[in-house]
């Protein structure tokens, strides 16, 4: 049910609260000091292969390690 | 169909009102006596496996007067800065205003904004930067702090912010949909808390 209270602008603007959240912490880990800002950040990289299925058999898997921020599925799908 | 939700809606809220919060609940019994039974009877040399429930301490009930410290816990998603740790104080940036916390609180649950945690016990202060999250605070002096990055303050680059500061206000005047607009303004927002973090 749609509330009628009022909203915070990035609600406003179709984010949802993870969206905005990660928005928040990914500028944080980005204004660290240097040791803490690469600990930071890798701790947010995600690794896993991807493979498009054609005729019911999966092609030769790419890898990938992205940051959670730029993973975005469907480009990496329209990349590959 | 709105008048039959409607007829639905007062089961659930009522059977909500009758549960006790989850910090009143007693000790439960976690092992159960037959499968212990059994378990010894198999395999009498070695320690029944654990279950998370076993692992779960509950809460103590509120007391009636009011504890001299607070306990807090204070969890991101890859570590546990605080746990139990008995504090006299905690001023959270809760998005309605800096919220101080001391012990018999009454129970609130507060969002955070990008801003300052502090932590004060004696006369030690401990000051951290929070991205975003939840406060959570019990009426038995419990308070649960949960952010997505929390960082202590001298890791925090003064350039970095100065300069994320000023690309995002150019970000904001070039953007043309709301979503940039609403980016670019959450970039705004957290590197001027970051700023006044570090000045003040």
């Amino acid at each position: 049910m749609a509330s009628n209270a009022a909203v915070p602008f990035w609600r406003a603007a179709g984010m949802t609260y993870i969206t905005y959240s990660n928005i928040c912490a990914n500028l944080v880990r980005n204004c660290l000091k240097e040791p803490y800002k690469t600990d930071a950040l890798s701790r947010e990289k995600v690794h896993f292969s991807i493979s498009k299925w054609t005729d019911g058999k999966p092609e030769k898997p790419s890898f990938c390690s992205v940051f959670i921020r730029s993973l975005h599925l469907p480009d990496m799908v329209a990349n590959l | 169909m709105l008048r039959r939700a409607l007829g639905l809606l007062p089961r659930p809220i009522a059977a909500a009102r009758a549960r006790s919060f989850s910090t009143d609940l007693p000790a439960a019994h976690t092992a159960d006596a037959t499968f212990m039974e059994a378990w010894n009877k198999v395999m009498p040399n070695m320690d029944p496996p654990k279950t998370p429930l076993s692992f779960m301490h509950p809460r103590p009930p509120t007391p009636s007067s009011i504890p001299p410290k607070l306990t807090v816990n204070f969890v991101l998603p890859y570590d546990s800065e605080l746990s139990t740790k008995e504090v006299d104080m905690v001023i959270v940036p809760a998005t309605t205003g800096q919220m101080g916390v001391l012990p018999g609180h009454v129970a609130t649950i507060a969002e955070l904004k990008p801003g300052v945690l502090s932590v004060h016990e004696g006369s030690e202060t401990t000051k951290y930067f929070v991205s975003s999250g939840f406060v959570f605070i019990h009426a038995n002096s419990f308070a649960d702090i949960i952010a997505v990055e929390a960082v202590p303050l001298d890791q925090i680059d003064a350039n970095l912010v100065q300069k994320g500061l000023a690309d995002f206000t150019q970000k904001l005047s070039s953007a043309t949909t709301e979503l940039e607009k609403a980016e670019a303004q959450i970039g705004i927002d957290v590197h001027s808390a970051l700023n006044s973090a570090l000045t003040g």
